[in-house]
């Protein structure tokens, strides 16, 4: 009984590898394409391979700019995140007040939003405030969805853990502070993490509200598409995106095994 | 002598819940104290208005004579075993017992002595290195109360400390607790709606109902002599028999309360009583009466002869036996 339900037929193990291979192979081609001898035009098959184009990545000062940009308003924006989620979810889920529910849905909203809305949204509330465009008016941006990434994480471990430990703390002696350092940010160390690194790359792949929120200088992605207009030097944006594919896929990895055992150790504390 | 724990006229409201109601209360220095009453009594709230997780809407709380309101919980020389234990998964258990001191910046080598001392105070010397996790439920409860313990508290609050057992257990640590309680002379005040419980381990009862304290004496007090039909409902499984019923038995006009077991299976002379039910209990057998439409209960003792379900029997009680209630409430 067991076994025959758990064998698929082989029509459809055979679309599932399909599926996957159509949403994975053109990474692969990305991949390709980093080594790729030819300049000018993406041709299949490569007509020869190189790795010449590290080095000019390496040594192109523009490619150095984006990056630094890109890590610069991630890693701020993931601050901010932290900060203003982990407080949200503390308020959300610890206490009880007049609408609650209200500011729980509005500081998920930006995430459901198209990140068109929120650009356009925020383009113009900028230009009416007179705030000049900069790395920062793009970390502001990035922060909207940022937050909303951490307050999730952070409010689930919340739900999670018993409310009577902070009260146990606060019995044995220990004061505010004290309760938060031992045993508040140790319950949501890991989700805070995993938040973290889930709003890093959030941010560093982010083009729309950039796009909108940023004044002349460009994040990684959007050197990239400006990049694949201009037939010069085409896989150095190859090259590139390699490095985007391992800085953005890593910290989303490792969230993933954090938060697994996280509800590992939240669940044998019951 | 001061209190260890004094209310007066103290009062938590919740908007027009009044969980606690006006109630005075003292409870004396190394006295184990019981608060007993069904769920929804204010007996928990009361915990939590001497522990500090509460504060008093009126009244007053005075815990050995300094008044408690707006003391925090952790300037409060009061500790609390937790219902659900309250560990802290991410700790080991030596760490979890030393928090206490920890906070209180005494030095490492003297906290983990200490604590690893309280692990032995409840039989768990050895178990420091593991985690709550690994533990089973009575361990976390030792546990619970090593950690409360290693800070030497003057009193100590157990929230349901035996709720989460299984009997065999449960039994164990009532007198574990007990002979605790004893040795260290710290005040124990215990939060319970289990009535047996409250009876066998404690020097005073409180009972809770509706936010107010119903009836408060020693174990003997409220089980002999209950003030009101709750308490007499609540304590035990009594017969309450109503003022009627009462006159027609050949008593007094009045509300009385009779005790199961002070029932006796007669061969005449008694009231006369048919058997519903028959519950076999072990070293009892329960039985379900219908005397003249008052439904009673009665316990006939293993060794004596059972009659039969559907058998009319006479039942006699002693006249000391019945105890009269003033208030009908």
């Amino acid at each position: 009984m067991h076994s025959r339900s758990n064998a698929a037929p082989l029509a459809l193990k055979l679309a599932a590898i399909g599926g996957l291979a159509f949403l994975h192979l053109p990474i692969l081609l990305i991949f390709a394409y980093a080594f790729t001898t030819e300049e000018k035009s993406y041709q299949w098959p490569p007509p020869g391979f190189t790795t010449q184009w590290f080095g000019i990545a390496w040594n192109r000062p523009d490619v150095w700019e984006a990056l630094s940009l890109s890590v610069k308003v991630g890693s701020i924006a993931t601050v901010i995140a932290l900060v203003l989620g982990t407080l949200c979810a503390a308020a959300v889920s610890r206490t009880k007040f007049f609408g609650r529910e209200a500011i729980s849905l509005l500081v998920i909203l930006p995430i459901a939003l198209p990140g068109i809305i929120t650009g356009i949204a925020l383009r113009s509330a900028f230009s009416l405030l007179d705030i000049p465009f900069s790395m920062w008016t793009i970390i502001l941006g990035h922060a909207t969805f940022c937050v909303v990434v951490v307050y999730n994480n952070a409010v689930a471990r919340f739900r999670r853990t018993s409310g009577s430990l902070i009260e146990a703390s606060y019995d044995l002696g220990a004061d505010g502070f004290q309760t938060f350092r031992y045993v508040i940010l140790p319950n949501i160390a890991t989700a805070l993490l995993a938040g973290g690194m889930l709003a890093f790359a959030l941010s560093f792949d982010e083009v729309i509200v950039t796009t909108f929120t940023g004044g002349q200088q460009s994040t990684l992605p959007i050197w990239m598409l400006e990049e694949l207009i201009r037939p010069r030097q085409r896989p150095v944006t190859n090259v590139v995106a390699m490095v985007v594919v391992l800085v953005t896929f890593l910290p989303i990895l490792a969230a993933y095994y954090l938060t697994r055992d996280g509800d590992q150790i939240a669940g044998s504390g019951k | 002598m001061t209190a260890a724990v004094e209310f007066s006229n103290t009062s938590r409201h919740y908007g027009p819940v009044r969980a606690v109601d006006a109630v005075n209360l003292e409870v004396a220095e190394g006295e184990f104290f019981a608060m007993l009453g069904p769920s929804g009594s204010g007996k928990t709230t009361c915990l939590r208005l001497i522990a500090g997780f509460e504060q008093p809407t009126g009244g007053e709380i005075r815990i050995f004579g300094e008044p408690a309101g707006g003391v925090p919980p952790y300037k409060r020389n009061v500790n609390t075993v937790f219902q659900d234990y309250a560990l802290f998964p991410h700790m080991s258990i030596l760490d979890n017992v030393a928090y206490g001191l920890m906070v209180k910046g005494v030095d490492k080598a003297t906290r983990l002595r200490e604590a690893e001392a309280a692990l032995e105070l409840v039989k768990l010397p050895g178990y420091g290195s593991r985690r709550p996790g690994q533990l089973s439920g009575g361990q976390r409860q030792r546990v619970a109360l090593a950690r409360a313990l290693v800070n030497k508290p003057r009193v100590l609050l157990l929230d349901e400390p035996l709720g989460a057992l299984d009997l065999k257990l449960r039994e164990q640590m009532q007198e574990e607790l007990k002979t605790l309680q004893r040795s260290l002379g710290i005040t124990f005040i215990f939060v319970t709606h289990d009535q047996g419980e409250a009876l066998s381990m404690a020097d005073r009862v409180a009972v809770f109902n509706q936010g107010r304290i119903v009836q408060a004496g020693t174990p003997e007090e409220i089980y002999k002599r209950p003030q009101s039909r709750f308490v007499a409902d609540f304590v035990g499984s009594s017969n309450v028999i109503a003022p009627e019923a009462m006159a027609r038995f050949g008593g007094e006009k009045r509300w009385a309360s009779l005790r199961p077991e002070a029932i006796r299976i007669g061969a005449e002379g008694g009231v006369a009583a048919k058997v519903l039910v028959s519950n076999f209990l072990g070293s009892t057998t329960r039985l379900s009466l219908d005397a003249d439409g008052v439904k009673l209960h009665a316990m006939v003792p293993a060794g004596l002869s059972v009659p039969q379900v559907g058998e009319t029997v006479q039942l006699v009680w002693s006249a000391s036996d019945l105890h009269y209630m003033d208030d009908a409430a």
